[in-house]
């Protein structure tokens, strides 16, 4: 006996949605992703008509349904925004080449100016070279904190008005874990914001229009509307978010 | 454990100062106030109950100077005891109980389901004490009687009550209609905090000393915000909580590692029972709450300050009232976002243009009947003549972690009485003021 679409109630269910269990046709379910993001944009007054927004792109699958999902709704909903892709090269051979490959070709599928900003270029260093200074301990630790500066940096060499990165309800969550065992009250209070208020001259607000997507859905929808993108584990795991990633994936529905 | 007899001296000081220096930084109960200590049998609360013993003692250096009383939670029936076993149990309880001289009461978990709706009300507690109240209650309590000592409570023989098997079977029903464990979990922790604050509040004590430890807590601090109640997490891990008005837990253990307590239960032979829980001997995924154990103990293994960094994190938390997010984002909120997602998952056609749904009571209040903050409306619920034929939308008065755990129940009938005539009542009340809403010049913020 087939599962019919919660939904439309007519087609046959193919899916079953990790956030709320219910069983869905592909079109519905789309549909149902699509409307979020934009009740999520709306509500929370991610954008302004006009504004330029760079999106975050690494090849990843996050940013690449960012980019699709933006796109999307930028013609459905007439947000009237002007859209780019911006990525960063931070020279780690084997992870970014290949990535960066892929946003090549997810600039040419969507249609979408695209610019890259390499950490040579930024800081005359790359990855792989601080690496072999430094050591391998905590490095993705240090990535972090260079993309964030990297992020903000980007802004003159780019013109945008806002940027937004592809953050799920799962990393969200990992976030928040996370900094309860650091301790970081600071943080805590501050990760959960949909977007960062403007930080000061030639600083680029950031926001997660993806923010309530779960990261299972995430892939869902790539898998089915059968999206390009690039998936691999980073070379330098030594970090503590590995086993908040491990924790999440337990008995999970209830987080995020 | 081969330790030399110094080593001991110091460890007991030790021990025995953090707990009194506990309760004298809080200076949460006064002198000659009665406290009931919750004693399950595991070795925290029986290590809480040891230091009550030590701090009532004649020669004890700054005595503590309250009346104790011990409650034990017979929980057996939740969790398929036999009925043999559990008389057991409570024998061997009885024993170290005398043995304290303290008043103590042996109570059933089935007696839950006959409590009354207001044990889920807030009542007036003791009015707001200024600085100083405390420092002149302690010294005119020296003054008065100082030297004879606290007595405590006679200590009376009451026959434990029987449990009639008609009885666990309703509370067994009660707790298998939970599809997983975790709600079961859940909804095993709020009966027995209703269970213990009904009991005080009867026996007329106004404080109740729980025994969750440092390791405990932490724990509960990360499962909670798995669970969705992170906005009550202040009150579920912090020292103490005053939700219930007349009656306020504290946790004075919060400061002792599971490790300390058992090496000090071991070196100075404290006893305890050891009563199984209902994740006992499951697998480490089984719950939310165990999969969280064995990831912080796990994690405790190879970074030793984990535990502790989690406890300093909660002590920051503080609790706030009403609406948390600042800001234009007051809408787009994880809750709201949830609600959105069910209902585009369940509509027809997806051509037509959808609102988001109409929320009736505030998504930013945590009001909830089963253990969350509480409104201060007493009073009966007024008569409505129009009477709703549905059932109770029970869920839309519960705290978001609550509605989850409700969400995993087979039915909702099968929760106690006193739970769904609460509901009823201040689900009239909400209608009667949407009737003369216009009328109304005030706005009572906290109305649940």
């Amino acid at each position: 006996m087939p599962v019919l679409c919660s939904s439309c109630g007519d087609k046959r269910a193919v899916l079953k949605r990790p956030k709320t269990g219910h069983s869905l046709c592909k079109a519905c379910f789309f549909w149902a992703f699509e409307e979020e993001v934009h009740q999520t944009i709306v509500t929370a007054n991610l954008f302004k008509h006009g504004e330029i927004v760079g999106i975050a792109a690494s090849g990843g699958k996050d940013s690449t349904v960012l980019a699709h999902v933006m796109k999307l709704l930028n013609e459905r909903f007439n947000y009237g925004l002007e859209l780019m892709l911006l990525s960063v090269d931070e020279g780690i051979s084997g992870y970014r080449d290949d990535s960066l490959e892929t946003v090549k070709r997810n600039q040419e599928q969507y249609e979408l100016p695209l610019k890259i900003v390499s950490y040579e270029e930024l800081y005359g260093w790359t990855m792989d070279a601080i690496v072999k200074q430094v050591g391998r301990k905590n490095k993705l630790h240090l990535l972090r904190r260079v993309q964030k500066a990297g992020a903000r940096q980007r802004s003159p060499h780019a013109k945008v008005d806002k940027i937004c990165t592809g953050h799920n309800a799962d990393d969200i969550a990992e976030t928040v874990v996370m900094n309860v065992l650091r301790g970081d009250i600071a943080r805590l209070r501050r990760c959960t914001a949909i977007s960062t208020s403007s930080e000061g001259e030639g600083v680029v607000p950031r926001c997660k229009p993806l923010k309530y997507a779960y990261e299972k859905e995430i892939v869902l929808y790539a898998y089915f509307k059968k999206l390009d993108y690039f998936s691999t584990e980073c070379i330098y795991p030594q970090c503590l978010s590995w086993p908040c990633e491990d924790l999440s994936e337990g008995p999970g529905e209830r987080q995020a | 454990m081969l330790v030399h007899q110094s080593t001991r001296g110091c460890f007991k000081e030790y021990f025995i100062h953090k707990f009194r220096a506990m309760l004298g930084k809080n200076r949460l109960i006064f002198p000659g106030e009665k406290v009931l200590l919750a004693v399950s049998g595991g070795p925290s609360s029986c290590s809480m109950l040891s230091q009550v013993q030590e701090g009532l003692s004649q020669n004890a250096h700054k005595k503590l100077r309250f009346l104790p009383g011990i409650v034990y939670i017979d929980e057996g029936g939740a969790v398929g005891q036999s009925v043999e076993h559990r008389r057991r149990t409570v024998e061997e309880l009885r024993a170290v109980f005398r043995a304290t001289g303290f008043p103590f009461l042996m109570v059933p978990l089935e007696q839950v389901l006959d409590l009354p709706s207001s044990v889920v009300l807030s009542a007036p507690g003791a009015p707001e004490q200024e600085a100083g109240a405390y420092k002149a209650a302690v010294d005119h309590f020296l003054l008065s009687d100082g030297s004879s000592g606290v007595t405590a409570g006679q200590q009376q023989e009451t026959p434990p009550p029987e449990v009639q098997e008609a009885h666990t079977h309703s509370l067994q029903r009660l707790l298998g209609s939970a599809r997983t464990l975790t709600a079961r979990e859940e909804l095993l922790n709020i009966l027995r905090q209703h269970l213990l604050v009904h009991t005080a509040r009867s026996a007329g004590y106004s404080k109740l000393m729980l025994g969750d430890s440092c390791t405990r807590l932490a724990v509960k601090l990360l499962s909670s915000i798995s669970l969705g109640r992170g906005a009550q997490l202040a009150h579920d891990t912090g020292f103490s909580d005053s939700r219930y008005g007349d009656t306020i837990l504290v946790r004075p253990m919060r400061d002792y590692s599971a490790k300390e307590i058992a090496y000090y239960n071991r070196m100075f032979s404290v006893p305890s029972v050891f009563t199984a829980g209902l994740d006992t001997k499951t697998a480490d995924k089984s719950s939310i709450q165990h999969l969280t154990e064995s990831f912080v103990i796990k994690l405790q293994a190879d970074f030793p300050s984990t535990v502790s960094t989690i406890y300093r994190t909660s002590e920051k938390l503080q609790s706030c009232k009403g609406s948390a997010s600042a800001g234009g984002t007051e809408n787009a909120s994880a809750f709201s976002a949830t609600l959105i997602s069910e209902q585009l998952s369940q509509t027809k056609s997806p051509g037509e243009s959808r609102q988001a749904p109409e929320w009736t009571a505030p998504a930013s209040q945590c009001c909830s009947i089963v253990g969350g903050e509480l409104c201060g409306n007493r009073g009966g619920g007024g008569c409505s003549s129009a009477k709703a034929s549905e059932p109770p939308p029970l869920r839309s008065l519960l705290c978001y972690s609550c509605q989850l755990t409700i969400k995993d129940m087979s039915s909702e009938e099968v929760l106690p009485q006193y739970i769904l005539s609460e509901a009823e009542r201040r689900l009239r009340r909400s209608q009667l003021r949407e009737e003369i809403r216009d009328f109304l010049l005030e706005d009572e913020a906290d109305e649940g």
